[in-house]
């Protein structure tokens, strides 16, 4: 504890978490508008996350159990280094269970297990502005969002059709909050975006280097934008998990030698443990044998 | 007898300011009127102001003093006055006008050229070339050129087209500034007739001829311009 | 037919600190009449044309514009959301450069069908149907809808813009030195094209041009600018035919006989 009495509680000074706090708050009473706020220098790169490392560190409190997720995975380095940032600043509760946690940072996921009401998922979120590439003027951009014109974002997917038939936009795909925002849902997989709408879990995202918060509250509707005759579609897989053997979930592929041997498995790492606990097995399973989820307490 | 056209004291000069701003009379005194039925010419010699007249008549140029009079949509306008809307009304509704030439339009063919007037007052386009093939047939051009654009046509040819399309519309008062420069005797011939045809019509046309036999064949009187010559009524 | 104007522009005024960029501009336009403004470079008409496609506010005087309703709206008392709107759907703006009204780096068929899809078209079939219709209609292949404008010629380019502009059925279309950068050839296409897409659309528009021959073709009314100011204005081929004013005899006279 004394090496880190230099360090206010979750790194951050209070005044910071103040206003981190109003600007989520602002972002919450105004879904999917992106506010803006006062980046902090953060002991990490720009890139890895600072700006969801900033807004858990603005509503953590000690009795806080903290899950972090990269791409779905508790045990990448991103996601073990800001676990084990946040239970040494904040001396929290960690955990890898999603139904454990009560408040998830994530980067380009959202958990399998349906998530509750009082949970709270921050995202990372690289680039806010969905109409950033098709239009680079940042005082054009907002204007656009204020009065609500959003054509362009059709125009971008009028040309994912013309060019390869479909909607071939898969991660990152845009979405209208509450029937006024388009909002970047981050470069999660678009198999996410249902999960977004009328979630009953407070979803909270934040851009360190673009220095925007944005918030989409609890059951409020998240519509992926399409056309009627191409609607909005999921990804789907024509083979379950190759360890858990689920269905209807995201899957990775991962190599297995240098020979062309892969094979499909959850994304989403915790899910795939639990169901394997469970019982459920994939075709490759018995070749491996993971650690079960855990929670560590706050010691 | 109806007078659709009402010319009086209209006064037209150039002021050249690119020399010193030096004015040269063309006309002044200019009175005269044209009755329904009526074909008038005006004569005089080259340089007495016919085609100013003319195109003072038409808006195409402005006009110093007085005022030309027209029967324009169930009312009486001064055309020296008008409005540049007015002048446009009336050049659609009420006074055509056939130029000495044609001026072309690329890519529209020879057909549609004669057609468009007609469409411009919201005929339809099929009705529109139909009346425009009868007259270009009456006119004797090769029917293998109406689909062409008429620039690469002869100064006869072009000629006969810029006739289908000043003749083809029904406008009460009728300015023909030499339309027969350039043709034969046989096409002067069918001229004369469509003259002939407005004026049973009740058109009241009003033209410039150089050729003296169209002019006898055509006009029922000869205004003579020398009579307004500006020298004149200045001094 | 209607007998009332279109827009209505009074005494229309636009400082730049002590300097005048139009001074005093005061015009009415006609539903399907085509305006040409003339002048050289720096005689304000770009910044007249500026004024009233509201991408520029005048230091005085009013432009009223009737809108679809029928109702009378003075233009630089709208709020930035309506004058936005107007723009993409009643209005058009053709930019001398194709570059500053397109987007260079999608397709063709978008271009067009941007505005539809700005004003809620959601069915990707019948926008590409639209687009395919207005790119035959400026003389465009089929073939190249899915090109980006980069990969057109300039002319291409011009006809793609206005092609774009006329999509959503404007009533009044902007329209800055339209056939400026491009060859003689290409002009003369354009411009016939230009001219049979005003009369079958009945479009009114306000084309700015330093061009005589340009104003000659397209308009039906012309104002002569200099130093800010109308010289002279009037039907086109009175102004042309029988210039009066000492500045417009210039112009006249400065055209070179081919």
């Amino acid at each position: 504890m004394t090496d880190i009495a230099t360090y206010n509680f979750a790194y951050l000074d209070e005044q910071t978490k103040r206003m981190i706090r109003r600007a989520i708050l602002k972002g919450i009473a105004i879904p999917g508008y992106q506010v803006p706020f006062a980046s902090r220098e953060m002991p990490m790169p720009y890139g890895w996350g600072t700006g969801g490392v900033q807004v858990t560190a603005s509503i953590i409190g000690p009795d806080d159990v903290l899950k972090v997720i990269d791409q779905g995975a508790d045990d990448t380095t991103n996601a073990v280094s800001i676990r084990a940032f946040f239970k040494k600043v904040a001396n929290v509760a960690v955990t890898t269970e999603t139904a454990t946690a009560t408040i998830i940072q994530t980067r380009h996921r959202i958990p399998e297990h349906p998530l509750n009401a009082g949970q709270v998922l921050v995202f990372q979120v690289p680039i806010p502005e969905p109409l950033r590439f098709l239009e680079p003027r940042e005082t054009e951009t907002r204007k656009m969002h204020a009065l609500e014109e959003y054509g362009l974002m059709h125009v971008k997917l009028y040309e994912d059709i013309a060019r390869h038939g479909r909607i071939a936009t898969t991660y990152a795909y845009p979405v209208k909050v509450e029937g006024r925002y388009v909002m970047d849902p981050s470069p999660t997989p678009k198999f996410d975006n249902p999960k977004m709408h009328r979630s009953p879990a407070l979803q909270l995202f934040g851009a360190g280097r673009e220095k925007r918060i944005y918030a989409v509250p609890p059951l409020t509707d998240v519509v992926s934008l399409d056309f009627e005759d191409h609607p909005f579609e999921v990804q789907t897989f024509d083979q379950p998990c190759a360890l858990c053997g689920a269905e209807n979930v995201y899957l990775d592929e991962v190599i297995l030698d240098d020979h062309g041997g892969h094979m499909f498995v959850c994304s989403d790492t915790d899910h795939c443990e639990k169901r394997r606990e469970d019982g459920h097995h994939g075709h490759l399973a018995a070749e491996t044998n993971l650690a079960s989820g855990k929670t560590e307490p706050a010691e | 007898m109806a007078t659709p056209l009402v010319v009086s004291d209209v006064a037209k000069s150039f002021t050249m300011h690119l020399r010193d701003g030096v004015t040269l009379p063309v006309v002044a005194g200019v009175s005269f009127s044209i009755r329904a039925g009526e074909c008038a010419v005006l004569g005089g010699p080259s340089g007495a102001g016919k085609s100013s007249i003319l195109k003072m008549l038409y808006g195409n140029y402005a006009v110093d003093e007085g005022q030309i009079i027209v029967q324009h949509g169930g009312g009486l306008i001064d055309l020296a006055s008008a409005s540049p809307r007015t002048v446009l009304s009336v050049r659609r509704h009420t006074i055509g006008y056939v130029s000495q030439f044609l001026r072309t339009v690329p890519r529209v063919s020879a057909l549609d050229v004669v057609a468009e007037p007609l469409v411009e007052r919201g005929e339809d386009r099929d009705s529109a070339r139909a009346k425009a093939r009868s007259l270009l047939q009456q006119l004797n051009l090769p029917e293998k050129l109406w689909a062409l654009p008429p620039a690469t046509f002869s100064g006869g040819e072009q000629q006969r087209v810029n006739i289908a399309r000043g003749f083809i519309t029904e406008h009460p008062i009728l300015l023909l500034d030499e339309p027969t420069a350039s043709l034969d005797a046989r096409n002067r011939d069918v001229v004369v007739e469509l003259i002939a045809a407005k004026k049973a019509a009740g058109v009241a046309l009003l033209g410039i001829f150089h050729d003296l036999d169209v002019r006898d064949a055509a006009a029922d009187r000869v205004i003579d311009v020398t009579a307004f010559a500006a020298g004149k009524i200045a001094a | 037919m209607t007998d009332e104007p279109l827009l209505r522009v009074s005494a229309l005024s636009k400082f730049y600190g002590s300097r005048v960029g139009c001074e005093n501009v005061t015009f009415d336009l006609w539903p399907g009449e085509v305006l040409a403004v003339v002048g050289e470079s720096g005689s304000g008409k770009t910044t007249l044309l500026n004024c009233l496609s509201t991408r520029l506010l005048p230091s005085s005087g009013t432009a009223s514009y009737r809108m679809r309703d029928g109702q009378w709206r003075e233009l630089y008392r709208m709020s930035e959301a309506e004058r936005r709107f107007l723009m993409r759907t009643d209005w058009g703006f053709v930019h001398q450069n194709p570059a500053d009204g397109l987007r260079m780096t999608v397709s063709a068929g978008a271009n067009v069908g941007e505005r539809l899809m700005a004003v809620g078209d959601r069915h990707y079939g019948k926008i590409r149907a639209t687009a395919v219709d207005w790119l035959s209609r400026v003389e465009i292949d089929e073939d190249r809808i899915d090109d980006e404008p980069r990969a057109f010629s300039g002319g291409m380019r011009q006809r793609l813009q206005i092609a774009r502009n006329l999509v959503t059925g404007p009533r009044l279309v902007f329209m800055d030195e339209p056939t400026g950068g491009l060859d003689v050839s290409v002009q003369a296409r354009l411009l016939d094209l230009l001219r049979g897409l005003v009369t079958d659309l009945g479009l009114a528009a306000i084309v700015v041009t330093h061009d005589l021959a340009v104003a000659r073709l397209l308009s039906q009314r012309m104002m002569v600018m200099k130093d800010g100011r109308v010289v002279e204005s009037g039907l086109t081929d009175r102004v042309l035919d029988d210039p009066r004013a000492p500045y417009t005899q210039l112009l006249v006279s400065s055209i070179l006989q081919v």
